[in-house]
């Protein structure tokens, strides 16, 4: 158990900020790399992104030329009549993509947000046995 | 500070106080301004305050709010839960495990005493708020000056 805290600590506390390549964000906010996990099953590949204070209405998942993209939006904290007297981490969107192999079925992808954590399921394409006639010369 | 070295070798004592007092001097500047700074553990917190109160958050993804555990005892605000491991079934084989998994637990201490049957907590989207109000008896008071 103490093992597993020591990991949860190490991990998690940081977070690691988005670095700008070539295009800039249009949105003031820092974005962050989310945390994922990803394995494999039979029939599919199985991502999971760690997005606290994201909302499935604020998560986009685009799908471009085999780069899957996930981007996740948090609307700023804020409490009336309240000042930020401590912070130990900042808030910010998130963002983060991969290139996906050609064996996903990239129509069939699911993607479900639950308690700041989204789950895409990545089907994988069924293979096809190709049968070879040999002619015979 | 060949003077100071030639001290330190004969009196390591007096170099380990002039240390914490120049630790506590960049403790006491961190903490006058509002900045983030590594969190010493799981979960990092933010907090909030006004005279009657604070609001203390933390990003908590992919905790079951019944697998989270908040305590209040005086001033200080308990956070301990559970983060379960995804499922794995046989022949199922991790390409990246980033995220963590396991218990915390994390105390908290506030600069006032909490009016601990009023606290309430939220959690949505994997972030956690919870509002702890300033115990009446622990609220400045203030004094009318009478004219003699």
């Amino acid at each position: 158990m103490a093992n597993e805290t020591h990991d949860l600590q190490q991990q998690e506390v940081q977070k690691q900020e988005v670095e700008m390549q070539g295009a800039e964000r249009t949105r003031e906010q820092v974005a962050f790399i989310p945390r994922v996990d990803i394995y494999e099953t039979n029939d599919a590949m199985m991502m999971v992104a760690n997005m606290p204070g994201v909302d499935e209405n604020n998560v986009e998942i685009t799908l471009e030329k085999g780069v899957l993209t996930i981007k996740g939006y948090v609307p700023p904290t804020q409490f009336e009549g309240y000042s930020l007297v401590y912070a130990e981490y900042r808030e910010g969107d998130y963002e983060r993509s991969f290139t996906l192999s050609n064996d996903i079925n990239q129509e069939a992808i699911e993607a479900t947000m639950k308690d700041g954590v989204l789950r895409l399921r990545l089907p994988k394409i069924s293979p096809t046995t190709r049968k070879i006639a040999v002619k015979s010369a | 500070m060949l003077e100071r070295a030639y001290r330190s070798f004969f009196n390591p004592v007096d170099e380990a106080l002039l240390w914490r007092g120049f630790m506590n001097r960049l403790l006491s500047d961190w903490l006058g301004a509002v900045e983030n700074r590594p969190a010493p553990t799981y979960p990092a917190m933010n907090v909030w305050m006004n005279e009657d109160g604070a609001i203390v958050t933390a990003e908590l993804p992919g905790i079951a709010p019944e697998d989270l555990d908040i305590a209040v005892v005086g001033d200080t605000l308990t956070v301990s839960g559970e983060r379960k491991p995804e499922a794995l079934q046989e022949g199922e084989t991790y390409h990246r495990r980033e995220r963590g998994y396991g218990k915390f637990s994390r105390a908290f201490q506030l600069p006032f005493e909490v009016e601990a049957d009023q606290v309430s907590a939220t959690f949505k989207n994997g972030v956690l708020h919870i509002t702890l109000p300033r115990a009446e008896a622990d609220k400045p008071r203030k004094i009318a000056v009478k004219t003699a």
